[in-house]
């Protein structure tokens, strides 16, 4: 019997069955269930890293001692573990080694669009794409024996309605899992000038029996319909086609760098018209066209956003479905920091103050939006700690008027090396590290402050203070946000002080400790209607005719409302 | 069976991801091919999501299209009216008749759509309207809206009861097993009123 996973379960369920002994990952949408669910395998020793280089180089190490190995990141993290993969795409592995990367087309939950396929034509290494569950599951199996058998980090690429999409596998018993022995060898594995140079014509050695190898790969097939109509396409665009254009012959790429250019020449001689269809870049295009064929892509389909089947019977000019109109108006609705987080109190004061407020990833990104409205920029992972500090040697008189603030995952993730930048280079920057004990915008994975190990054993916690004093910063402070008053004060002292601070908020995110607070309602004989509660952005208050009202199926009771109340119309309910 | 496409649509942390769970797994146990697809991370923190649910004999694309869902489950009714154009021709929308205001709304920047149910019954052919979050209350707990709701869309499909109930026991945990039960029953039995009110 079949049994319906993600794909993302289905990778975790392929390194169970084809030996993976070592897993590594940081938590990042759509990648992150991968390594929570090789989690549920005791077999396998399956972490958590504090970053996606610390995962890349984990893997590294434990592919060279012999081990297979899976490693899976966010396409955002490739950036962060790029450094690793393209020198030991030079050294090559012991025991196989598959990269996963989980690309977000439409940014559903990301910061950019960028398709990581470009990575594997980049660094070097062989790239597979699945389709489906079934095929991510294969292909773990299929990129642990290429990774072996052509001495090289496989990249297997999937995007968020592969990695998110339920679809029905066949589960097998797990093989045998054995490490292989490791051998000393500093040529393959010393990455110094003189043997990279030997390991970089081993590269074209290595490229030419790929691109053998991919012509003849089961993966990539063609399945043969009317040859009017010819359509190449790889990953979740699979799916699409095979509804959009039933009757088209099609040649699916499941095995995409290198691509295999007798294939693809044999398919488009074969076919009247032939299209590519691809999400996102022109990857399969650009290459089609530089062997000269000609083939219809990009000018007819987006490259911005998802595919869908719609979207490709509209650029064929299909036959149109009679569609009901979409409804006029409809506000839209943008997410929300929970009723009840720990964040929306320090927003709140950093709009009152009116701070530059250097942002970064994580839920607390949301404190950007109306009516928080008090974030400045969010470009990457960590970049909050530096960019205060760029902004400062900018404009040096607006010192006393900037944070940063970054949450306590995050911090660990890449915000270390910034705050001891600030430390180095006489910054005086206040840096707020919002620490709620988990990484909560991913689904609430532990890391190394909470204490916890991915499987939630008992481990040593990283002492974020210590930390910070340790790199040198002398102002450290650890408050609780929902104490207001203190951490205006504290906040307004700090910012003045001509120093660098750091002042961690600790309250852990309400979705992992249970509220038990009675609720709170407004006396609408005391609310005066003056919208002061309506700033916190608290989803649980609504206003209607000169009325604040708090929904009792929203409210976890946490308070915060009731202290910026002037009138003090609110009250609490007895549970 | 022609292909049978459901969305289940809501406001993110109202629970579609556990019902769609349960709605994958009946589906399962019919013997069809069956995708889903949903979308996790920042729409989870409380913005529109949706859930694609796809089951026939063969199915390619996980994703329902404009104009092709047979039912949709809302479980508030904005998100039923932003999904509403999704609907066939003769589909069913089942709407919980619960208001969720979006942060747009609370910070006045638009309105809240007055008359919706009154919009989606002149376009749709079906619109079961229920109070989930009321009945919710009545057996026991708030949470178990998203069951709820199920059991009002299983009184419009055309499968057996008992699989839907045996496919709750799979996959709710023992200790609230009971309590999801009870949801189910409710909002199949108030479907079903609802239904005859209706015609
Ligand atoms: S999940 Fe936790 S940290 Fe994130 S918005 Fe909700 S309460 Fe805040
Ligand atoms: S209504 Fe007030 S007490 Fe309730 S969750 Fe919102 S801010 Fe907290």
């Amino acid at each position: 019997m079949k049994t319906l996973l993600t794909g993302n379960e289905a990778i975790a369920r392929g390194a169970y069955e084809y030996g993976v002994t070592v897993a590594a990952a940081y938590p990042g949408t759509p990648s992150t269930e991968i390594l929570e669910n090789v989690g549920q395998y005791s077999e396998i020793k399956a972490q958590w890293s504090p970053n996606e280089k610390v995962a890349m180089e984990v893997a590294v190490g434990s592919s060279i001692a012999g081990a297979r190995t899976l490693v899976a990141m966010k396409h955002v993290g490739v950036n962060v573990a790029a450094d690793p993969l393209f020198t030991f795409a030079y050294a090559g592995v012991n025991g196989g080694l598959v990269l996963v990367s989980a690309d977000d087309p439409g940014m559903h939950s990301s910061q950019n669009e960028q398709d990581n396929r470009n990575y594997a034509k980049f660094a070097k290494i062989p790239m597979l794409e699945p389709s489906d569950s079934q095929e991510a599951k294969d292909y773990v199996g299929l990129g642990l024996s290429i990774s072996e058998q052509f001495d090289v980090p496989v990249l297997l690429r999937v995007t968020t309605r592969i990695s998110h999409s339920k679809t029905l596998v066949e589960l097998r018993d797990p093989m045998p899992r054995t490490a292989k022995a490791y051998v000393k060898d500093i040529k393959k594995y010393v990455m110094m000038p003189a043997f990279a140079r030997q390991k970089r014509m081993q590269l074209e050695e290595r490229y030419a029996h790929l691109k053998a190898y991919s012509e003849t790969a089961p993966v990539n097939r063609i399945e043969w319909g009317n040859r009017r109509v010819g359509v190449i396409t790889s990953g979740i665009a699979y799916q699409y086609v095979k509804e959009a254009l039933p009757s088209a012959s099609i040649l699916k790429l499941g095995f995409t760098w290198p691509l295999p250019n007798q294939l693809i020449k044999e398919f488009a001689a074969a076919v009247e018209k032939l299209y590519v269809i691809e999400e996102n870049e022109p990857y399969l295009e650009d290459h089609i066209k530089t062997m000269g064929l000609a083939v219809v892509g990009k000018e007819i389909f987006p490259s911005v956003g998802e595919l869908s089947v719609r979207i490709i019977e509209r650029a064929l000019d299909g036959p149109l479905q009679t569609v009901g109109k979409r409804a006029a108006n409809v506000p839209v609705r943008p997410p929300v920091l929970c009723p009840g987080c720990p964040h929306r109190p320090v927003f709140y004061l950093l709009k009152q103050l009116q701070l530059f407020v250097t942002g970064d990833i994580g839920c607390y990104t949301l404190g950007a939006l109306p009516p928080l409205d008090a974030m400045d920029t969010c470009i990457c992972m960590g970049a909050s700690l530096p960019m205060a500090l760029g902004f400062e040697k900018a404009h040096p008189e607006l010192a006393e008027k900037t944070v940063a603030v970054i949450g306590d995952s995050t911090f660990v993730h890449s915000g270390i090396t910034g705050l001891i930048d600030i430390v180095y280079n006489g910054g005086t920057s206040t840096v707020l590290i919002l620490d709620n004990s988990t990484t909560a915008m991913t689904g609430h994975q532990e890391h190394p402050g909470t204490g916890k190990t991915l499987r939630r054993e008992p481990t040593a916690a990283l002492d974020i203070e210590a930390l910070c004093k340790a790199v040198g910063v002398k102002r450290t402070f650890v408050i609780d946000p929902f104490d207001m008053e203190g951490l205006k004060t504290l906040i307004k002292r700090e910012v003045a002080t001509r120093e660098p601070s750091v002042i961690i908020t600790k309250r852990p995110c309400v979705l992992i400790v249970k509220q038990d607070e009675p609720l709170l309602s407004i006396d609408h004989e005391k609310c005066v209607g003056c919208k002061m509660c309506m700033r916190i952005g608290c989803p649980a208050i609504s206003h209607a005719n000169k009325k604040s009202t708090v929904n009792p199926a929203l409210c976890v009771g946490c308070g915060v409302c009731a202290q910026v109340c002037k009138f003090n119309a609110f009250v609490r309910e007895v549970r | 069976m022609p292909t049978q496409n459901i969305l289940l649509v809501g406001v993110g942390g109202q629970g579609t991801i556990l019902a769609s769970k349960i709605l994958a797994e009946v589906a399962v146990m019919q013997g069809l091919d069956v995708k889903m697809s949903e979308v996790h991370g920042m729409a989870q923190r409380g913005g529109s999501v949706v859930t694609h649910v796809r089951m026939g004999e063969q199915v390619h694309s996980p994703l329902v299209e404009e104009g092709e869902a047979d039912f949709i489950v809302a479980f508030e009714k904005l998100e039923a009216l932003r999904w509403a154009h999704y609907l066939r021709e003769g589909g069913s929308i089942v709407v919980n008749d619960q208001r969720i205001d979006p942060m747009t709304v609370i910070t006045g920047q638009a309105p809240y759509p007055p008359e919706i149910l009154e919009t989606l019954q002149a376009d749709a052919e079906e619109v079961v309207v229920i109070d989930a979050l009321q009945l919710a209350r009545e057996v026991g707990s708030i949470k178990a809206v998203n069951v709820v709701l199920l059991g009002a869309l299983a009184q419009k499909m055309q499968i057996e009861k008992s699989q839907w109930l045996e496919a709750i026991r799979r996959i709710v945990p023992a200790k609230a097993l009971d309590l999801n039960l009870q949801a189910f029953e409710a909002g199949f039995q108030g479907a079903g009123i609802a239904a005859q009110a209706d015609s």
